[in-house]
């Protein structure tokens, strides 16, 4: 012991001792330190990822109170010091929870329900605001008014980070010239960049898979970006199901059983649950078998019971999730969607019916945009004659999400309308699009990697629970189900596109085929003129002439494309 | 230079020639002003095409037409049709001639429709060369004549030609040339002969033509000999054509006994080949009898030991020929000459003669063989 005492840095603490530095860790401390897993381990990915949850929930808010979205989204940047400001015209926030949802972590309305939302976790916007407070020590500065309302309340939040609880710093009532909305403004550690990752990219992005939503930006330069809505109708309200009884948890069906208002297993079963009836509840009693009866009382039921009624739900054959709680951006609004934000030749969409991973409902969409603006392009005129034609050169500096032609084609990822930026290669889509086979369709494509083409490929996933890989949602779980909807969209849109791809290589060559003709053409002429001892003109009518007949009868032949 | 042949006025066939070219070109123009795609056309020349009529004595091409229209694919040798037949015109008109080769090289003034290869020209000169022939044209008389040189001719002949400048006529006696002999002339169709020979042998190597020559074996022989080195080139055979004809002469061939010799150099000689099955009614000999060496002269002259054996690719030429070489197949005589060279298995050149000494050929083999001529294969 003295020779242990004397040795004060290799003494072995106690169990005691141990037990006075073992206290309780806070959700917001364990974030600060673990800043990365939601998505702001740099300041370029940071800033991105606070317009991200702002805009998230600001379109959430407006499309539950059934109001066409309008955004304006103005960046900052200064000195490495960015500034957000994230304006809807949504339903505004009723003040006493306005502290609440931007100043506490896991705090929100979508957590708890089962519908489809593009937040789910309740902890994006305030993680933002806690980024702010750790990277400039500035407090979130949020304006907020409902509907009729004669003020607007104005906060200044921060986070009590040891106890996930919001530190209001100043509170007043202020006049807003705009009816009912949110605006949030947060500083932050942030870096402004173009690029496949950048705000632009994002917003735009947002506006493919969200056809209702008008943007504004403005970025740190003062440029003025418009995003414009090409739909005028808002997508119908998902609906909130209760879980799937394959999709829960051993965890969360205990958990479950605890928080039930429903007196018997029986009713538990049947409430809790979506897809169970009578029947179905007798049956799942029946196999987790005794002491479990239809009216063991929920809460009542040991670990070791529910453990073997958890075995028996997974057994119990149930008819598959309701599908209709899932809301697709739909094929033609996604094709404008396409067509107003990218330049492309050839666009298509699919919407697969919806299907269901472990219980939990989903739905997948895929759009493809072909071709580049800016390449040659033939055209075909009214009398059978073929000419090359320039396309008319996008006038955009957005960064072009359409793919040059010998370089991988570009992903659109989206879950639940909401783009994916970041962690492509570890995503289920980008599985999916490396494990469909594009040699079929007519694309090169080395094994094991994306397609090579001129192209963005859009893949949309809808859930009522999306399984990212991480609380930063920068990826989907592949699942083995979500995958072979991804792949079986792919390989839908991909026929279309390789009729297509046939349609302009035959026109290409056609093309090729009058060309190699047109060439010699003179020479025909050349020899009719030597021969015949014809004048100028009469060759060159006699050419002309030429030139027709070949082109009636190549048409003729031709059937129409 | 060229006075004297734009003093000359254009011969019938001259005119004919151009009449030809022009219809065609009439034609062309004619589908195109009616809204149709232009087609010239032209016999076909696959072997499929082609017959041996005994009666007729040549391969020759049957009825059988290829249809050139203006398409993808053909769009570039249609074009080279046209403007190789404008050639042709503008040289007759002209008086001049271009060889094969220099037709190759007119074209590399045609751009895009010029020609890659001499094949290319070739066989676009072919085209025009069998159409003109259905018209009783030949390729001389459009102006395309052939690269390669005739044969040696020497014995008992004048050959009356013509001087090119001056048009005063030249006699070349063959009988006067020393050890060296006339050469026969890409073009054969002026000329005109005196002879007082019995016949023309036609010898397949330049040896045993010196051999001959030398020691004027025509002399004695009373007849005209002939180098063909090899095939006979298309001057050489219409140059025997021409003298057979005009002066009622009989042709011997005197070639190696082997497949090679019946069926390539004699077979061409008097029926013509397939290939130019087109022209083979100017070019072919069917006047031609074949002297030797044969199968029997092995045994009979004692060259047993003389030979060498049958290689594979004689035997499959042998075959060959007894399968699908009409004119071998029409002639029983002939059939039985192969079999029996396939059934002794060797083959003898016309050198293996020397056997018997050097002259053995002029003073034993040839009076020997000329005094039969019923042993002579047809």
């Amino acid at each position: 012991m003295a020779q242990i005492s004397s040795d004060k840095q290799t003494r072995v603490p106690t169990a005691i001792e141990l037990a006075s530095r073992q206290r309780e860790i806070s959700v917001s401390e364990f974030f600060l330190k673990n800043r990365h897993l939601l998505g702001f381990d740099t300041p370029a990915k940071a800033l991105v990822t606070a317009v991200k949850e702002a805009v998230d929930n600001a379109l959430d808010a407006c499309e539950e109170a059934g109001v066409l979205p309008e955004i304006v989204v103005h960046v900052r940047d200064r000195l490495g010091k960015a500034r957000v400001v994230v304006e809807d015209n949504g339903p505004g926030i009723v003040e006493s929870q306005i502290a609440r949802i931007f100043g506490k972590l896991l705090y929100g309305s979508k957590f708890h329900k089962l519908s489809q939302s593009r937040g789910q976790q309740g902890m994006g916007i305030s993680a933002a605001g806690m980024y702010g407070q750790l990277t400039v020590g500035k407090p979130l500065h949020i304006i907020s008014r409902t509907e009729g309302d004669e003020l607007a309340s104005e906060l200044y939040v921060s986070i009590d980070t040891a106890n996930n609880r919001p530190d209001i710093h100043k509170k007043r009532r202020v006049e807003w010239d705009c009816p009912h909305g949110t605006r949030v403004e947060m500083e932050m550690e942030g870096h402004h960049q173009t690029g496949p990752h950048s705000v632009e990219v994002y917003l735009k992005q947002t506006a493919i898979a969200n056809p209702h939503v008008s943007i504004t930006y403005v970025d740190p330069h003062g440029k003025e970006t418009q995003f414009l809505r090409c739909a005028d109708t808002l997508p119908p309200r998902p609906k909130e199901i209760k879980p799937h009884p394959h999709s829960v948890e051993l965890g969360r069906l205990i958990q479950m059983l605890s928080n039930t208002t429903s007196r018997s297993l029986m009713r538990f079963l049947v409430d809790e649950f979506s897809c169970v009836g009578k029947k179905t509840a007798i049956e799942i009693i029946k196999r987790a078998g005794k002491p479990l009866t239809d009216r063991s009382y929920p809460a009542h039921i040991a670990h070791a019971q529910a453990a073997a009624l958890h075995r028996a739900i997974q057994k119990t054959r149930v008819l598959a999730p309701r599908t209709d709680c899932i809301v697709p951006i739909g094929e033609p609004q996604l094709l404008e969607g396409l067509r107003k934000e990218l330049a492309a030749d050839f666009y298509t969409t699919a919407t697969r019916p919806a299907a269901a991973y472990r219980g939990n409902p989903f739905q997948v969409e895929v759009g493809m945009a072909f071709g580049r603006p800016g390449e040659p392009d033939i055209e075909v005129d009214a009398g059978g004659h073929m000419r090359r034609k320039q396309k008319a050169q996008h006038a955009s500096t957005v960064e072009q999400l359409i793919a040059p032609k010998d370089e991988p084609v570009r992903l659109l990822r989206f879950a639940n309308r909401t783009p994916l930026l970041y962690q492509q290669s570890s995503c289920a889509i980008t599985k999916a699009v490396i494990q469909t086979n594009w040699r079929t369709y007519g694309l090169h494509q080395t094994k094991g990697s994306l397609p090579i083409a001129p192209m963005a490929i859009l893949v949309h996933v809808a859930s009522v629970w999306i399984p990212y890989t991480s609380e930063s949602k920068e990826a989907i779980e592949p699942y083995p189900e979500i995958l072979k909807e991804i792949k079986l969209g792919l390989q839908q849109c991909a026929r279309r596109l390789a009729h297509y791809l046939r349609r302009e290589l035959h026109l290409r060559q056609e093309y090729d085929r009058r060309a190699h003709i047109e060439r010699y053409l003179p020479h025909i002429g050349a020899a009719l003129q030597d021969i015949l001892a014809l004048s100028d003109d009469e060759r060159d009518s006699t050419v002309n002439m030429l030139d027709d007949v070949l082109h009636t009868s190549r048409t003729t032949r031709r059937s129409k494309p | 230079m060229k006075n004297a042949s734009s003093v000359k006025t254009p011969s019938d066939q001259d005119k004919e020639t151009i009449t030809l070219i022009e219809s065609i070109a009439r034609e062309v123009r004619k589908d195109i002003d009616t809204g149709v795609l232009p087609s010239i056309k032209l016999p076909a020349r696959g072997l499929d095409n082609v017959t041996y009529d005994e009666m007729k004595g040549y391969l020759e091409l049957c009825g059988a037409h290829k249809l050139r229209t203006l398409t993808v694919n053909t769009a570039r040798s249609f074009a080279q049709t046209l403007r190789l037949m404008a050639t042709s015109r503008a040289m007759v008109e002209s008086n001049d001639f271009a060889t094969k080769r220099e037709a190759y090289y007119i074209s590399k003034n045609w751009g895009d429709c010029r020609f890659d290869e001499q094949a290319e020209s070739d066989a676009i000169m072919d085209d025009i060369e069998a159409m003109a022939s259905m018209h009783g044209l030949s390729r001389e008389q459009l102006r395309f004549y052939p690269e390669s040189h005739g044969g040696s001719v020497a014995g008992r002949l004048t050959v009356i030609d013509k001087d090119s400048a001056t048009g005063r006529s030249i006699e070349i006696d063959c009988a006067n040339l020393g050890s060296g002999a006339y050469s026969i002339p890409r073009s054969a169709e002026h000329l005109s002969f005196r002879t007082d020979a019995r016949f023309v042998l036609a010898i397949e190597t330049g040896g045993m033509f010196q051999r001959l020559n030398n020691h004027r074996f025509w002399e004695t022989a009373k007849c005209i000999i002939v180098e063909m080195g090899g095939v006979p080139t298309r001057a050489t055979r219409r140059f025997i054509r021409l003298l057979s004809d005009t002066q009622d002469l009989p042709v011997y061939c005197f070639v190696d006994c082997d497949p090679y010799g019946f069926t390539n150099i004699y077979r061409t000689l008097k029926v013509g080949s397939g290939n130019a099955a087109h022209v083979n009614r100017f070019l072919c000999v069917p006047q031609a009898r074949f002297l030797g060496v044969t199968p029997q002269d092995i045994l009979d002259f004692g060259l047993e030991d003389a030979t060498h054996p049958l290689t594979a690719t004689d035997v499959k030429r042998a075959r060959d020929a007894l399968q699908n070489d009409p004119f071998i197949k029409a002639n029983p005589a002939w059939i039985a000459a192969v079999e029996q060279l396939l059934k002794m298995g060797v083959r003898a050149e016309q050198q293996a003669l020397a056997k018997w000494g050097l002259n053995y050929v002029i003073d034993q083999y040839l009076p020997r063989k000329l005094a039969d001529e019923s042993a002579f294969l047809p």
